[in-house]
């Protein structure tokens, strides 16, 4: 049983200071070692619009946003009118009635007005209101004020000692005011004696770069894989990365292959439009047997689409990238943990296979921020850099007949470093020999070709042993199996707690390396199980469909959004029902708030 | 006891430069001429050829690499300079050489070459620009003539053709020169001298293409180019080096144009590489410290 189950939100335009306020509960709450999820519902604009942050709370692991909000910081009318209808019994709502007005409101949930103007009168400023919501909801809560005292004293150092006190005196009225004023929560908030990590999933997938040994980063801005730039340059003196920003997507993926073929761990992330103008470079990185990584955030397409909200629409962009027949490795990472330990893993992998090694993510978990074990993130991870000459410098015989592109059994063939005497080679992306000569041309040899072509498509049989075979979580022979792919895991394992309260036994299978595809040991599962519903972020089910072409296997029913929202439990709850009824065989829920 | 010997560093000639296989180009073909003279500038510059990394794109003067005996990247059409960017910065030991046609790098590679050049890349880079798509089978190219009769255009071209030289110039190009492969000596000199400056060095290289080119023959530059150092030329002059860039007709130049040693190469910029030697071999993982400390910060 969870203790505490708490979520909070706030609203408002973009430019009103939700982060802060934000940022200071979240700390506080893992501080305490409790979970923390949030999730940042905002737009393509720097002022205005309407920005949400869900920030839940729980002495038990947080997987997804949740279904309700508990209490609700309207920083401007238009959040109180988009959101006030939805609070339930038992929620409270704080906003300041200078200049919120609530609307019709249902039976027991609490107004908390505040006056900015009688509790600070001389202080001037959009941001009083919300550092008074913050103080209120503390004491609400039962948080001592001394812990929001201290954070303030951080928080406002740099501005100087007036402003600390000028924001502790502000914080201590809003505190005091819902003391008298405002009747507080019957839970109080335990203290788990373990402070936790609390970070977002950019910031992992860049430290599992760092992890992994990168030292060559480079990007183009494009939201929402920004993250991963700004921890990389952020970071880059104190690591050693290279950082570079580039002059468009094509370049990233070409100075990546570079600066990979000289030998170090290179990697470069971007959203769908960019990985649209990386795709001929990601099969040149395949044809001259160059590894490096590159992260595809997806956000909702086509085109520049809805650059701040999620989806999953990205899967056949990339599985099919790129002209031609190529090896390539694809993971799609399904929680915070995953973005930092699959790059190291998957740089093994694309070193000892010499090919491209596609991340793919999405908004939800890339942005989406989570608390976790500090123990996770473990940086000495083992390195396997594959077969490779002339690496640190090392001296090695000198060769003199070397071929780059050697036919062998497993595909790989051992590769020289540029710098090394006697391995000089040609690498190219027209069609070669094992010499690294062209055949393209005017020397077209059928037979060439294909041997050369078996030998790197070769490569790919060796992949898959190495990877681990998708696990049923949950009892086996449950009523309905919910199969999802990437950062869908939180949300379903989540609908799976609510439908066995309500005695329906669900179980999930999570799909996480997507190329090359365990598609017999998924079969097998999958032959086993009662009823399966395919759950993901798209119009098209393109999931369903890859996992139809590979396996043959068709589900029994769907269910997708693409309104660029994630789903939220009851949502896959509510689908579950009704494919489970035989309503429908595709669900597609109505997202309720308008954000 | 053995001990290292420092062995004599055998001289490298011409004939070690030889790649392995013979170039496929048409007879009489301008990167011929390139070709050799890169292969001489290699041997003046005193180079040696295994930390050399020769990158091209796609066209018949990209296939260069594969005829010379240094290590080698064949690319895709037009991404040669943003591969070398990467090889460069990631290994500043190498001396990068990049080679390819007009349609590579200043068509479909357009990008990368005006931000190669703001950067100041320390890298070589050989245009054989032969005003036309070779590869293709003869089209127009953005250095071809206005009126120029190609596949593409068989009313005769309508477009202005881009002028590399003042375009360099003025996108931050350090050293900037025009070649003629009818002009061996000089050629092979501009391309030491690029070979030799540190940071972006352009030798754009008129280089024939005798079978869909008709137009700017070798017969054509023979009678109108002019050697910069003959006419009085000071390529510290930004001025003059952009009004004899932008010359062209009965006297067109050739030769050093523009060169400013002041300027620092990009990776001189580079604090990460300030010491450590070259980023593809440095030890990989994190230190402890450092691992501890970027945890923190969540926390
Ligand atoms: C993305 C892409 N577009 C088009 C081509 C076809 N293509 C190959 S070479 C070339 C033009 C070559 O012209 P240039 O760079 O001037 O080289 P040249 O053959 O004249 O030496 C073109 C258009 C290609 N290989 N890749
Ligand atoms: S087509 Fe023109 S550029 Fe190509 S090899 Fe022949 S002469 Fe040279
Ligand atoms: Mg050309």
């Amino acid at each position: 049983m969870r203790r505490v189950d708490l979520t909070i939100g706030i609203g408002g335009a973009a430019g009103q200071g939700i982060a802060t306020p934000g940022d200071i509960l979240a700390r506080i709450f893992v501080r305490r070692g409790l979970h923390v999820n949030a999730y940042n519902a905002y737009q393509s604009i720097i002022r205005g619009g309407h920005i949400f942050l869900t920030l839940r709370t729980s002495d038990q692991p947080v997987l997804s946003q949740g279904d309700k909000i508990d209490v609700l910081v309207p920083l401007n009318q238009d959040t109180m009118d988009r959101h006030l209808r939805l609070m339930r019994p038992g929620s409270a709502v704080l906003f300041n009635s200078d200049t919120i007005k609530p609307g019709v409101v249902a039976d027991g949930v609490q107004l908390c007005p505040f006056s900015v103007k009688a509790l600070a009168p001389a202080i001037r400023g959009d941001l009083v209101q919300n550092t008074i919501a913050l103080a209120a909801i503390l004491r609400m809560i039962k948080v001592e004020f001394k812990i929001l005292e201290e954070i303030l004293a951080i928080q406002f150092r740099r501005r100087g000692a007036a402003a600390v006190a000028e924001n502790t005196g502000v914080a201590r009225a809003g505190y005091d005011c819902a003391a008298t004023h405002f009747t507080e929560f019957s839970f109080s908030l335990p203290d788990m004696g373990k402070r936790l990590a609390f970070f977002e999933g950019n910031q992992a997938l860049a430290m599992g770069g760092a992890a992994a040994g990168v030292r060559f980063y480079c990007a183009y801005p494009m939201s929402p894989a920004s993250g991963v730039l700004h921890w990389m340059s952020r970071h880059a003196r104190q690591l050693g990365i290279m950082v570079r920003q580039v002059e468009d997507e094509i370049g990233v993926i070409n100075m990546a292959i570079g600066a990979a073929h000289t030998g170090c761990r290179a990697m470069c992330a971007t959203s769908g439009g960019g990985f649209a103008l990386m795709t001929e470079a990601l099969g040149a990185a395949a044809m001259m047997e160059i590894p490096v990584v590159c992260i595809n955030v997806q956000r909702a397409g086509p085109a520049t689409g809805v650059p701040t909200k999620t989806e999953q629409g990205d899967l056949w962009q990339v599985l099919g990238a790129g002209q031609g027949d190529y090896p390539r490795i694809i993971v799609a990472p399904t929680n915070i943990v995953d973005c930092f330990k699959l790059v190291p893993t998957l740089f093994n992998l694309v070193d000892k296979f010499q090919c491209p090694g596609i991340i793919l993510s999405d908004l939800l978990l890339s942005e989406g921020r989570s608390s976790i074990d500090p123990a996770e993130l473990d940086f000495k991870v083992p390195i396997d850099r594959g077969d490779v000459i002339g690496l640190n410098g090392d001296g090695p015989p000198v060769n003199g007949h070397f071929k780059r592109y050697l036919v062998t059994e497993s595909g790989i063939s051992p590769r020289a470093l540029p710098g090394t005497p006697g391995f000089s080679h040609v690498v190219a992306t027209d069609e070669h020999d094992e010499d690294g000569v062209l055949i393209s041309d005017e020397f077209t040899d059928p037979h060439k070709r294909q041997a050369i072509h078996e030998k790197r498509m070769r490569k790919m049989d060796g992949v898959l042993p190495l990877l681990p075979s998708p696990e049923l979580h949950g009892a086996a022979g449950a009523q309905v199996t919910l199969l999802g792919w990437g950062s869908t895991e939180g949300v379903i394992r989540e609908a799976i707690q609510q439908l066995a309260e309500a005695n329906v036994a669900a179980n999930n299978l999570q799909i996480r390396w997507l190329v090359p595809l365990h598609a017999e040991a998924i079969l097998s599962i999958l032959s086993k199980c009662r009823k399966v519903i395919v759950v993901e972020n798209n119009y098209s089910g393109q999931f369903a469909r890859y996992l139809r072409s590979e396996t043959g296997f068709a589900a029994d029913g769907h269910i997708r959004k693409y309104d660029g929202e994630p789903f939220m439990p009851h949502h896959l709850v509510d689908g579950v029902n009704a494919i489970l009824a035989g309503s429908t065989k595709l669900y597609v829920p109505v997202h309720e708030i308008q954000v | 006891m053995a001990t290292m010997v420092q062995t004599e560093r055998v001289k490298v000639t011409v004939k070690d430069l030889k790649g392995k296989v013979d170039p496929d180009w048409c007879p009489g073909c301008g990167d011929f001429g390139v070709l050799a003279a890169l292969k001489q500038a290699i041997v003046e510059a005193g180079l040696e050829p295994h930390k050399v990394l020769t990158i091209s794109g796609i066209g018949c003067s990209s296939n260069l690499p594969g005829y010379l005996n240094t290590y080698g990247m064949h690319t895709l059409h037009g991404r040669a300079l943003a591969v070398a960017t990467g090889a460069q910065l990631a290994n500043h030991d190498l001396k990068i050489v990049v080679t390819g046609g007009d349609g590579d790098g200043y068509g479909i590679g357009g990008n990368h070459f005006v931000h190669a050049m703001r950067r100041n890349v320390d890298l070589t880079y050989i245009v054989m620009n032969n005003q036309i798509y070779g590869l293709t089978t003869g089209q127009l190219s953005p250095t071809s003539i206005k009126g120029m009769n190609t596949k593409s255009t068989p009313f005769g071209s309508v477009e202005n053709p881009i002028n590399p030289i003042p375009l360099a110039i003025a996108a931050g190009a350090s050293y900037v020169a025009r070649g003629f492969t009818g002009q061996q000596r000089q050629l092979v000199e501009l391309i030491k001298g690029g070979l030799q400056h540190r940071g972006f060095a352009l030798i754009d290289t008129f280089s024939p293409c005798v079978t869909y080119n008709h137009d700017n023959t070798h017969e054509f530059f023979k009678q109108r180019t002019r050697k910069l150092e003959e006419m009085g030329h000071d390529p510290t002059d930004l001025h003059g080096a952009l009004e004899k860039g932008w010359l062209w007709g009965e006297v067109i130049p050739i030769g050093l144009f523009w060169r400013r040693q002041d300027l620092p190469a990009l990776d001189q910029l580079e604090p990460v590489l300030g010491e450590g030697g070259p980023l593809a071999h440095r030890p990989l993982g994190v230190a402890s410290d450092i691992a501890q400390a970027l945890i923190k910060e969540l926390m």
